[in-house]
């Protein structure tokens, strides 16, 4: 096989697998509460903000920052849950109101980190430190591959988070308590499910899952600012929209499909056009098929 | 005119809002308008950055490059942004809500990547069909955007259009279509069976609010003096649908007075200019959330008022007249 | 005026509608009942057009309207009210009023804009009438109240009301007295024996079967999306096919 070839599969498979995770945050608040969270993506941006704080900071090791990411992204987002979606939900708000009240707190989150950013840093981009990760890549020569070792720690943990997700969704009683409520809200309350609290634990997981994926993308990039997430924003609605939204597994396949036409036209069209292909291809899957690739038509009803 | 602008001016000078404050508020107040007529038909669109864009971008080419006056410039500038509002309009307001509100992200997105490689796209046309053979073009400066813009923009063009278009938005909103975009808002397939051509209601308010934000871009590109793509991206989208819903869309002041204070506050309080951000955000999430019809709603103020007196006076809570 | 030739309608696997026929003369009160789930507001769905049939024709004037856009129905005559209300509840009754008479206006944006004297004169001509229909069914007290505010039966009457704006000439009622007490009941059906003397043609779906004898000339039956029996309502009430489809088989 073509080094080269191999080599771009490899790079779709590392950044791939970060709009996977990134993208199943938005998905899994989207298929149990059917709201959009534009916050999720100020979260991405907090995940890699305290990878940053803990590694570089306190001098911890990158599991170390890896693990505190995820609970802080989890808790703003069950923050954000509390302040932002549920006074709506509970006036019987529309949807777009909710959509409006997650721009208001994405706002919100990236100001705060802006503001952290230069208490800590006196500016507003640090990179993580240099000894986190090993910088000799791995290279394979008989394939002509070079791995470096951040992309082979963001594949592990992004397969591991996964199909623990995936585990826990389709296996444990959480997970089944989850899709009973994204099946239908009035009756897994009837069935004696507390719906706040699922709502809450699916809250708390995406926004884990949009901080790590925080992280990782910070280990690849190695720069972090208060603005990363606004790329990102784009590129996971697109990936969910592209899957299918609210389906999980649409979520992933939508995630490695970006990165793949991301990566592609670099060498095809050249890197100035590659978001605009993204776009172009957000809007022909929205006007020809809105369902996604994964998803299910809306039945019509009266 | 200028009398009357200098006797605004002489009361606001002292709480910091000066002339080219006053006249970016104006202009915002346009964009509120603008995203108050997609509102109230229903439709949560995010393009109109975009729009804004576009209108900037074409108005600020004709003034600089080929000498038009601005009025001009500004009815060739929101004519283009009309043409190009129908054809985005027709297949993408089939969508509703969230998907309208992706969509038009993506719109504005694809609008400011144009803008930054319009250039080299033209570039890459002359040399290969043309064969000029040239190593630079420039015609809207990619990243570094169109500098050197003459300031055109007078306080009394805003002035004298914002007071155009209220008059003509009153009007528009006590006639039957101005019924039929709150009826579409309200339910759109019962408008259907009332006999209202919803498919048109929709797409002419698109229009109409595109070329809005057009207009807007050609009035604040003249004030500026330079135009980025970078000043049309998703803040701005995300700041034009923060004046509507600060100042509600209720009544057609509600988007005026909306983004008037957003844009004075950050001026008026300039000793919190670092938390600015912090400022927006909380504004948005908390009306949104405490305050749905926004600042200028009558009917949600008593509401409020009510609530709120019940629970200091801890009485048990009211029903409403007749229930429903 | 209204004729359905072998109308079906299915979503996926499920048969909501196969081979109706049925017809409604000009001045007619047509009733059509049948159990939940039978059908009944899928048909009216598809003559209104919000939904159109997989296969079969529905004429309204002779003129086929099963593909048309609802907007286009309602303009061509037919107007409708809805099993759970759908008023437009911010807008004010009158408000309502106003936009079922949306498909009579004539004046274009432009000459609303500039306040021309044809649109001002059209705009009267409207208020006016907007005024006798809330007079017509009781709601001028409440001209001025959101609709969403107003109480159960008032809000079924401005449906009513809302629908006849539309200046139909057939008028689709889809259980217009849910809800409501037998006095109330009574009062709307001697509105509905109003309508065939104002020249207009009715179509009522209704599970109370004593407004359906107050009312109607005729009854269709539905069940299972098939027409199973059509009479007037005497037969149709000891018809031992309509007895079993209500009451299943002993």
């Amino acid at each position: 096989m073509d080094g080269i070839l191999l080599q771009q599969i490899v790079n779709v498979i590392s950044l791939g697998s970060i709009y996977a995770l990134f993208a199943l945050g938005y998905s899994l608040v989207f298929s149990v509460l059917g709201v959009l969270n534009l916050a999720h993506s100020a979260l991405f941006m907090w995940g890699a903000f305290i990878g940053l704080l803990v590694t570089d900071r306190l001098e911890m090791p990158l599991w170390v920052g890896l693990i505190a990411a995820m609970i802080v992204t989890g808790l703003l987002s069950v923050l954000l849950e509390l302040i932002a979606f549920r006074p709506l939900r509970k006036r019987g708000a529309a949807r777009i109101a909710q959509l409006i009240s997650s721009i208001g707190a994405a706002i919100l989150l990236v100001n705060i980190a802006q503001l952290l950013f230069i208490r800590v840093y006196n500016r507003v981009e640090a990179a993580y430190p240099r000894g986190l990760v090993p910088r000799q890549p791995i290279i394979i020569e008989e394939l002509g591959l070079r791995i470096t070792p951040a992309r082979l720690i963001v594949v592990i943990a992004a397969l591991v988070v996964m199909i623990l997700l995936q585990y826990l969704v389709t296996r444990t009683s959480l997970g089944q308590q989850m899709r009973a409520v994204a099946f239908n809200q009035r009756t897994a309350s009837l069935l004696g499910i507390n719906v706040n609290y699922i709502f809450l634990m699916t809250f708390f997981l995406a926004g884990a899952l949009g901080g790590l994926a925080g992280v990782l993308y910070a280990l690849i990039t190695n720069v972090v600012d208060p603005f990363i997430g606004q790329n990102i924003a784009l590129i996971g609605l697109t990936a969910i929209v592209l899957g299918g939204m609210g389906s999980i597994n649409g979520a992933v396949l939508g995630g490695f499909i970006v990165a793949g036409i991301q990566i592609i036209s670099i060498d095809t069209v050249g890197s100035s056009y590659r978001d605009a292909l993204v776009f172009l291809l957000l809007f022909a899957i929205l006007l020809i098929r809105p369902q996604g690739i994964l998803g299910q038509p809306e039945s019509t009803r009266a | 005119m200028d009398f009357l602008i200098e006797a605004i001016l002489s009361v606001v000078r002292p709480i910091g809002i000066t002339e080219p404050v006053l006249q970016f508020m104006l202009v915002n107040a346009i964009l509120g308008i603008s995203m108050y007529l997609l509102l109230r038909t229903g439709m949560f669109s995010l393009a109109n950055a975009g729009f804004m864009a576009i209108g900037a971008y074409v108005s600020v080419l004709l003034t600089k490059e080929l000498d038009f006056a601005l009025g001009a410039a500004l009815v060739v500038a929101v004519i283009v942004c009309a043409l190009i509002a129908l054809p985005i309009g027709l297949p993408v307001l089939r969508l509703r809500d969230i998907y309208l509100a992706i969509a038009t992200i993506g719109f504005g997105e694809v609008v400011r990547i144009f803008f930054l490689n319009v250039d080299n796209m033209i570039l890459s046309y002359l040399n290969t069909f043309q064969d000029a053979g040239l190593r630079r073009y420039e015609l809207v400066g990619g990243g570094r955007g169109v500098r050197n813009v003459e300031r055109l923009t007078e306080t009394w063009h805003l002035i004298v259009f914002l007071i155009v278009i209220i008059f003509l938005l009153t009007r528009l909103q006590r006639s039957r279509f101005g019924r039929a975009m709150v009826a579409v808002r309200q339910d759109e397939r019962v408008a259907a069976n009332m006999g209202i051509n919803v498919v048109y209601v929709k797409n002419m308010v698109f229009v109409l609010s595109a070329m809005l934000a057009g207009a807007a871009g050609v009035f604040n590109g003249h004030l500026t003096r330079i135009v980025t793509p970078e000043m049309f991206g998703f803040d701005r989208a995300v700041d034009i649908l923060a004046y509507a819903v600060l100042g509600g869309t209720s009544v057609w002041a509600g988007p005026i007075v909306g983004g008037f204070v957003l844009t004075a506050l950050p001026e008026v309080l300039r000793r919190f200019n670092e938390y600015r951000g912090v400022f927006n955000g909380l504004v948005l999430l908390l009306v949104i959330v405490y305050l749905p019809g926004g600042l200028i709603n009558p009917q949600g103020w008593r509401k409020l008022w009510a609530s709120a007196r019940r629970r200091l006076t801890g009485q048990p809570a009211q029903p409403e007249a007749g229930g429903g | 005026m209204l004729v359905l030739e072998n109308v079906s309608r299915h979503f996926g696997g499920l048969q909501a509608l196969s081979g109706v026929n049925l017809r409604v003369e000009p001045q007619r009160v047509v009733g059509l009942i049948g159990p939940n789930g039978a059908g009944k507001t899928t048909l009216i769905n598809n003559i209104s057009g919000l939904d159109h049939p997989s296969s079969g024709h529905i004429l309204f004037d002779g003129q086929p309207i099963h593909r048309r856009a609802p907007h286009r129905i309602a303009r061509a005559g037919v107007a409708r009210t809805y099993q759970n209300i759908r008023l437009f509840g911010e807008a004010t009754t009158f408000e309502n009023v106003l936009i079922g008479q949306h498909g009579q206006g004539r004046a274009s944006m432009l000459e609303a804009i500039a306040f021309w004297p044809s649109f001002r004169r059209e705009e009267r001509t409207l208020r006016e009438r907007a005024r006798e229909l809330l007079a017509q069914f009781d709601l001028m007290d409440v001209a001025d109240v959101p609709a969403a505010n107003l109480p159960y039966g008032a809000q079924r009457r401005l449906e009513m009301a809302r629908a006849l704006a539309t200046n139909p000439r057939l008028v689709l009622l889809d259980e217009p007295t849910a809800g409501m007490n037998p006095s109330e009941t009574r009062a709307l059906g001697e509105q509905i024996l109003r309508l065939p003397q104002m020249g207009l043609a009715v179509l009522v779906i209704e599970h109370d079967m004593s407004l359906i004898h107050q009312v109607c000339d005729e009854v269709y039956v539905l069940n299972f999306g098939q027409i199973i029996a059509h009479g007037t309502p005497a037969e149709v009430r000891d018809d031992p096919v309509v007895i079993e489809a209500y009451l299943g088989k002993e």
